[in-house]
């Protein structure tokens, strides 16, 4: 059996949790060890109580855990806080001293963290690395890998800084060597996979997005989104890439299908709120063709409800965005890796069905960091629908919106082609110019709807099984829960099967038919109170689920957590 | 270029005598004066009788959404700077439901052209009031007459530093087209407000009201357009006395030059096949 433990680093915001966080990612990662990290945090930047958690294993990792084995507090109130949630037979690193703590627990590791830090360092800014220094000890780790980690991450601050980092990391670590007595926690390493990545799911869309060439991104800043924008805005000069902070999500959305209207493919990013202020947006580029990408990274609503916490409820909302009938494509990716390969096939998918292509994810993807192995680039390729440059000397007599068998018609760029043309969100005829004409205004709508949504149904993106063929129970799930809901399958035996939905819309409706017919028992798991897969399932399908399995408190699922919500439905599996 | 390479076929859907006419022959005139081929020029436009407006001339037209033209126009112009981008749109959808943007984006300062058809009224709705019309108007809406304080567009141009600030009149094409090819040369956000009777909505700022009080600034050498707080004065001037012209001008970096883009190739162009992302992969290793 391969070993792991769940990590939790806590305090309050500001003393920089998520920088113990990503040095411990990079340590287990560069010992070849495997991670999920995610950090729950308080909408303020100072104060309150925040923590990040990782789960290390010798083996691929997919999911949360419920309970840590290890929590170190760095302040006094995450003692009380966090001292419940701790697995029987865990530890809490705390300093009894400055926290003024004087009772004995027997999962208490006193460790003079803040003395450590500012004897060694000078200043209590060394705690973080004195806390590396505390876990990279508890849990087995050669000191070598976090000097490289601290190398690493100090590199850009001197020789200095470099030298009282790596002190201080010592300084906790040989505090934990010659104090810390259990061997629960230690961990094997394992061979590091070469090129192996370790990011989130706002990264990736954001590399997506660059490989997928985007050139303009265009939004408005919004948690859990904003990581999109500022990935891609890190590296903008070297792709050429612009992105504008918009005044407002309207001016993002029009700014972006202006921008794919003159020839730059174009994207935005923002949560719910944002993304209905865009539905008319959405609505336009339905009716100008205008090929747009836009992320939902979902939050908990109504109206501004946890601004940083987790929730799977805009799946209706994204199906239904924009006023009016028209053909979109809503992608749900379950990973950092398919976030990636969706993003860039978004882009081609726009382009050549000249449509809103929307990519949902949540907090829970956004912000979770896991390791992974390098991206195929050959799986990540770009492909072209537009009239090239050179095609375009050719065309004469241009139509904007020509029907042609397919619904598609060809899309020139502005500037390119001898002709000028028009687009309109006015009903309108071949050449863009407004009409109110009933037959041209029927063949618009069918070009709009039904030719473009036949041309989707042969482009689904497969629902994603595991041990289908045996099992008698399947959970179904969309996005993030994908991880979650596959190792709750691994760990409740043959019985059952782990269903994923990459792409909500057009729906894969005869695909998830075929996958549960004959299945005893169907259960959608949801990050939502409605239960709108089990919702979209009975409508596209007419397949009535056995029941849902919901979570609507602001929180990801976690294995634990799911396995315990199956076993009080005594769901057995066969 | 012939004013004729911009005559387009679609039919026109403005009232007779509507004030728009002679705005679109201005645009047509500058046009051709600038002397650039229908396919490089870019109209964008929003919802409303002045949106209209770019079917009616020979040249590319992005015809959006009510009061989100110029965020289009902006993308547009970033995404492909070859183009000329040049937004018409009214009182209603500029300063109203566009406000937002027209604030944001005098401050962003890319470098497109904003011709307003300022008729002081809602047309396509048949008569209520605009941020733009008169105190005390009365229409079926605003029953008892307009309590609301004027929105003062040029005003508020030149308060966000607006680098090219001018006002036209319908009536006097040959006039507009010049504040027209101006504003369209000019690197930067240039407004262009035109005063526009609405001959079916709005009964009080006629041809006859406006023939008695317009003048022109242009031919005044004691005035100086360079000059914040006089233009400032003169474009609060309203009532008796009304000036066109150019009120405002100073020249200053746009948001191309700012970001260091505006030397660049059109984004369009950029070959987007197969874009290594090796380099920045190895910052998440």
């Amino acid at each position: 059996m391969d070993k792991e433990i769940t990590i939790r680093i806590t305090g309050e915001a500001g003393q920089g949790i998520q920088t113990i966080g990503a040095a411990l990612c990079g340590l287990f990662k560069s010992c070849g060890l495997h991670i999920f990290a995610n950090q729950d945090y308080m909408s303020r930047i100072r104060g309150g109580n925040n923590f990040f958690q990782i789960r290390v294993k010798e083996s691929p990792v997919l999911a949360l855990r419920e309970k840590p084995d290890i929590i170190v507090a760095l302040d006094k109130q995450s003692v009380a806080l966090h001292r419940p949630a701790l697995a029987a037979g865990g530890s809490l690193v705390l300093d009894k001293k400055r926290f003024d703590i004087s009772g004995s627990d027997e999962a208490f590791f006193d460790v003079p963290l803040y003395e450590l830090a500012t004897s060694i360092g000078g200043s209590e800014i060394f705690l973080n690395t004195v806390s590396c220094g505390v876990v990279a000890a508890m849990t087995g780790t050669e000191f070598r890998y976090l000097e490289l980690i601290i190398r690493e991450a100090f590199a850009a601050k001197g020789g200095e800084i470099i030298g009282k980092n790596i002190a201080a990391a010592q300084g906790g670590f040989d505090f934990a060597k010659n104090n810390f007595k259990k061997q629960e926690f230690l961990l094997k390493p394992g061979r590091p996979v070469n090129g192996a990545l370790l990011l989130n799911g706002n990264e990736a869309i954001a590399l997506g997005a660059i490989r997928g060439g985007c050139k303009f991104y265009s939004a408005y800043p919004m948690s859990p989104s904003t990581g999109i924008m500022d990935t891609i805005a890190h590296c903008s000069k070297k792709y050429n890439v612009v992105v504008e902070q918009a005044e407002d999500e309207i001016a993002a959305i029009n700014m972006i299908i202006g921008a794919s209207f003159a020839g730059a493919r174009s994207m935005t990013g923002t949560s719910g709120g944002g993304f209905a202020l865009m539905g008319e947006g959405i609505s336009l580029s339905g009716m100008t063709e205008t090929p747009v990408v836009v992320v939902d990274a979902q939050r908990p609503a109504p109206a501004t409800g946890f601004p940083t916490r987790t929730e799977q409820a805009d799946p209706d909302l994204l199906i239904h965005s924009g006023h009016g009938e028209f053909a979109r494509v809503v992608y749900s990716p379950g990973t950092i890796e398919e976030a990636f390969y969706l993003t860039v096939k978004a882009f081609n998918v726009a382009e050549k069905y000249q449509l809103p292509v929307l990519i949902m994810t949540d907090q829970h993807l956004a912000d979770s960091y896991r390791d992974i192995e390098p991206f195929d680039m050959n799986k990540a390729k770009v492909e072209r629908y537009i009239i090239s440059r050179e095609a375009s000397k050719q065309v004469s007599g241009y139509k904007r919106y020509r029907f042609a068998p397919s619904g598609i018609s060809p899309r020139a760029i502005p500037s390119w082609i001898e002709d000028p043309f028009y687009a309109d969100s006015d009903e309108h005829n071949e050449a863009g110019h407004i009409t109110e004409d009933a037959l041209t205004r029927v063949k618009m709508v069918e070009k709009r709807l039904y030719m473009k949504m036949d041309g989707l149904s042969r482009e689904i993106v497969n629902p994603v099984a595991h041990n289908l063929e045996k099992a008698g129970t399947v959970l179904i799930g969309f996005g993030s829960t994908y991880g979650v809901i596959k190792e709750a399958c691994l760990a409740l035996g043959p019985g059952f099967a782990s269903l994923h939905l990459p792409q909500l819309w057009p729906f894969p409706a005869s695909q998830i038919a075929s996958s549960l017919k004959g299945k005893k028992s169907i259960l959608t798991v949801e990050n939502n109170a409605g239960g709108q897969l089990a919702g979209l399932l009975m409508r596209e399908t007419g397949i009535k689920v056995s029941g849902s399995i919901l979570r609507y408190d602001g929180r990801p699922f976690n294995l634990d957590y799911l396995l315990e919500r199956i076993k009080e439905r005594g769901v057995n599996g066969n | 270029m012939e004013i004729n390479g911009f005559k387009s076929s679609d039919e026109i859907a403005w009232c007779p005598g509507c004030g728009d006419f002679g705005i679109l022959n201005a645009l047509k005139k500058a046009l051709a004066a600038l002397g650039r081929p229908p396919k490089d020029i870019l109209l964008v436009s929003g919802i409303g009788q002045a949106a209209k407006l770019p079917h009616y001339i020979n040249s590319n037209c992005f015809n959006g959404l009510h009061g989100r033209a110029i965020p289009a126009a902006v993308g547009a112009k970033l995404a492909n700077s070859y183009l000329t981008v040049i937004v018409t749109t009214g009182d209603g959808d500029c300063y109203g439901e566009g406000g937002n943007h027209f604030i944001h984006n005098i401050r962003r300062n890319a470098d497109i052209t904003v011709i307003v058809c300022d008729n002081q009224i809602y047309g396509l709705t048949k008569g209520q009031a605009s941020p733009t019309t008169d105190l005390d108007y009365e229409t079926k809406v605003q029953v008892g007459g307009v309590v609301l304080e004027p929105f003062h567009p040029l005003e508020t141009a030149i308060a966000l530093g607006c680098g090219f600030v001018a006002r036209g009149y319908a009536a006097d094409s040959g006039h507009l087209s010049g504040l027209i090819l101006e504003g369209i040369k000019h690197k930067g956000f240039s407004l262009i407000d035109v005063l526009q009777p609405c001959v079916s909505f709005n009964k009080k700022n006629t041809y006859e009201w406006y023939a008695k009080r317009v003048y022109k600034v242009d031919g005044d050498a004691s005035y100086d357009p360079g000059d914040k707080a006089a233009a400032y004065r003169k474009a609060a001037e309203w009532g008796e006395r009304i000036p066109i012209g150019v009120i405002y001008r100073h020249e200053k970096p746009t948001y191309e030059e700012k970001r260091g883009i505006a030397d660049n190739s059109p984004l369009a162009e950029d070959n987007i096949e197969d874009v290594d992302i090796s380099g920045t992969l190895k910052e998440f290793l």
